[in-house]
């Protein structure tokens, strides 16, 4: 704050400061590592008021489901929650099968083969999440009657997006196939969905 | 509302003047507390509690809207909700820890900056209004923090609850409608606990009001300073920035670091175990007391064991209590003496010191069981209490003799450095 018309700026020495005397200045130092110090301070301060919003143990405890295969008929599905979004499990017949296998990866928007879908020697049960992959609305076509669009797989209601019995999408807005969960067989009939 | 040498706002670059045309929010900042508020340059660490007290609300503030997603304001799950704070939240117990531990901090620091205030006398002309603003926040900090208090929904929140609104059971003939209308009861529960909640949430915003009241009160005269003699021109001021910003820098990290200390080693320190018990309606704690911030007025309220004149104890219990708070209202006026600062007034320092020991004595037997040598102790202190604001403060500011003011700022600091203004001229040419 020292200035021409205020030689000595009030509180400090009357001793002239040579200010070419120190470079960088000692001020500018001081300045300078003090500001660096409040701001790596406020971000360790903002990490754990950002991170309070991401899952609480509670929740991540909640991240697996166990699904017993062995009360699933060939051609039924049923819907689960893993994560609490709706989980489609769907026993595939071998018609619907051989229709998934059928269709050219040239006509698919999101190119995977059932195979890719489904676990080795385990073709037959297909696991999704049965959230669209336009906006999240549920697709229809997991519980018996429901309609299951032009390729007989599902049909989202909301938008119109069909897709395919191995649950690939084949016409719609919905850019993706429905999502298929990290899962595992632990036994020939229980599958465990998340890890 | 400023000095006339105050600097004047000239925005940098051109946005910034582009800003400032339309909506002067940068030159209202540059205003109060940038460079173009001049500040007495003798002020003492003291006068730092003031921003310490606006950092401890915003703590507040933000770990307690933090901390409100993920709190649920129901008497059965409320209990359960702190728990899953502790436990399951990232960071949940960190930012618990924080709430309750700023609150203490919060008091500590206003305390201190109303101490201040008392000391330097910064609650007279022309600041009264600065001082009437500030008991006012005072209270509203009490109200928010009792209603904080009850939303753990433990033992201690719901006999608290209990005990507080029953101070306005003390009132004659609709005493007891009045409180079980404010507890939406006849005994705390779940409509209580969210009408705490909503207003738990929404006072400390109207703090924020009153506080922008306070200061814009405050920056009307100018900050009060140690010698409590007027600026007399120029050379008795610095801007605020950098001279105040740095040391209330230096404050703040000290301040910081108190809580921190606290924080991260004895968080549980302040409070009381028996809250981390769930609410009982049927089972009272053996030992009831507020948290630490309250007990000198608890110490008041428990020093009427008597019915005295036609009144009953417990009515004056709760009259003594909240006078004791009211009291401050009227200080200003109380004490008439035209000399502000402590440091000139020999006798009334005197008894401030007795003032400070008599209000910690209070709050050591507000802390302590109601055994009978704590309540007389108690009443004696409290007797006290009144005895120096309505007896002691009118005699003392009209018979006392005050040490001789310096003729102004620049002068006490230059004498306490050991030169003359005569030094300071020679030296500047």
């Amino acid at each position: 704050m020292a200035s021409a018309d205020n030689a000595i700026p009030p509180g400090e020495s009357p001793e002239p400061y040579l200010e070419e005397a120190h470079d960088p200045r000692r001020r500018d130092f001081i300045n300078v590592a003090a500001v660096a110090f409040a701001g790596v301070g406020a971000g360790v301060v903002v990490l754990p008021l950002v991170n309070q919003m991401s899952p609480s143990a509670d929740v991540l405890a909640l991240s697996t489901t166990e699904v017993d295969l062995s009360k699933i008929a060939e051609g039924q599905a049923v819907t689960t929650t893993f994560r609490s979004q709706p989980l489609f499990v769907r026993y595939l017949t071998a018609k619907e099968i051989a229709e998934a296998d059928a269709v050219p990866m040239s006509d698919l928007r999101d190119p995977e083969t059932l195979e890719q879908r489904t676990k080795e020697g385990h073709k037959n049960w297909l696991i999704t999440i049965g959230v669209c992959t336009h906006l999240g609305c549920v697709p229809l076509g997991n519980k018996e009657g429901e309609p299951r669009g032009e390729y007989g797989g599902y049909f989202c209601p909301c938008h119109g997006s069909q897709y395919d019995t191995a649950a690939r999408i084949r016409k719609g807005p919905a850019p993706t196939n429905l999502p298929v969960p990290e899962y595992a067989f632990t036994s020939d009939t229980i599958v465990k969905v998340g890890s | 509302m400023s000095f006339p040498w105050a600097n004047q706002y000239q925005p940098k670059n051109p946005v910034m003047r582009w800003v400032d045309e339309r909506l002067p929010l940068p030159r209202l900042v540059y205003n109060a507390v940038g460079a173009g508020y001049p500040v007495p340059r003798n002020l003492n660490y003291f006068w730092n509690f003031g921003v310490l007290a606006g950092v401890a609300l915003t703590i507040q503030i933000v770990t307690g809207i933090v901390l409100a997603m993920h709190y649920a304001a129901n008497a059965d799950i409320a209990f359960l909700s702190v728990e899953h704070i502790m436990r399951d939240v990232n960071a949940g117990w960190l930012l618990r820890y924080a709430h309750a531990t700023g609150a203490s901090m919060f008091f500590i620091v206003v305390y201190i900056h109303i101490f201040r205030g008392l000391y330097y006398g910064s609650y007279k002309a022309p600041r009264e209004m600065v001082w009437l603003l500030g008991v006012v926040i005072f209270l509203l900090m009490m109200a928010t923090a009792f209603m904080g208090y009850v939303l753990p929904w433990g033992q201690m929140s719901f006999w608290g609850a209990q005990v507080i609104t029953g101070f306005f059971s003390a009132i004659p003939v609709v005493g007891e409608s009045v409180r079980v209308w404010l507890l939406g009861g006849f005994a705390p529960g779940d409509a209580s606990l969210n009408r705490f909640f909503s207003l738990h949430y929404l006072l400390p915003f109207v703090i924020a009001g009153v506080i922008i009241l306070h200061i814009w009160a405050l920056h009307i005269p100018g900050s009060s300073n140690p010698t409590g003699v007027d600026v007399k021109g120029e050379q008795d001021t610095v801007p605020f920035h950098p001279y105040y910003t740095a040391k209330d820098g230096v404050g703040v990290g000290v301040f910081l670091l108190v809580f921190a200390v606290i924080l991260f080693f004895a968080p549980n320190y302040l409070g009381h175990s028996d809250n981390y018990i769930p609410a009982n309606p049927l089972s009272t704690p053996a030992h009831i007391v507020p948290e630490w911030y309250f007990w000198p007025f608890y110490a008041i309220l428990r020093a009427f064991t008597f019915n005295f004149l036609w009144i009953p104890a417990k009515l004056w219990g709760v009259l003594a209590m909240f006078a004791s708070i009211l009291l401050l209202f009227f200080l200003p006026w109380i004490d008439s003496s035209p000399v502000r600062s402590g440091k000139y007034r020999p006798t009334f320092r005197i008894f401030f010191g007795i003032l400070i020991l008599d209000i910690l004595v209070l709050g050591w037997c507000g802390g302590s069981p109601a055994t009978p040598g704590y309540v007389i102790t108690g009443q004696i202190a409290a007797i006290y209490y009144f005895a120096h604001f309505l007896i002691i403060l009118p005699i003392i500011s009209r018979t006392e003799r005050p040490r001789p003011l310096p003729n102004s700022i620049t002068e006490a600091v230059l004498a306490k450095k050991g030169g003359s203004p005569a030094d300071s001229t020679l030296a500047a040419e």
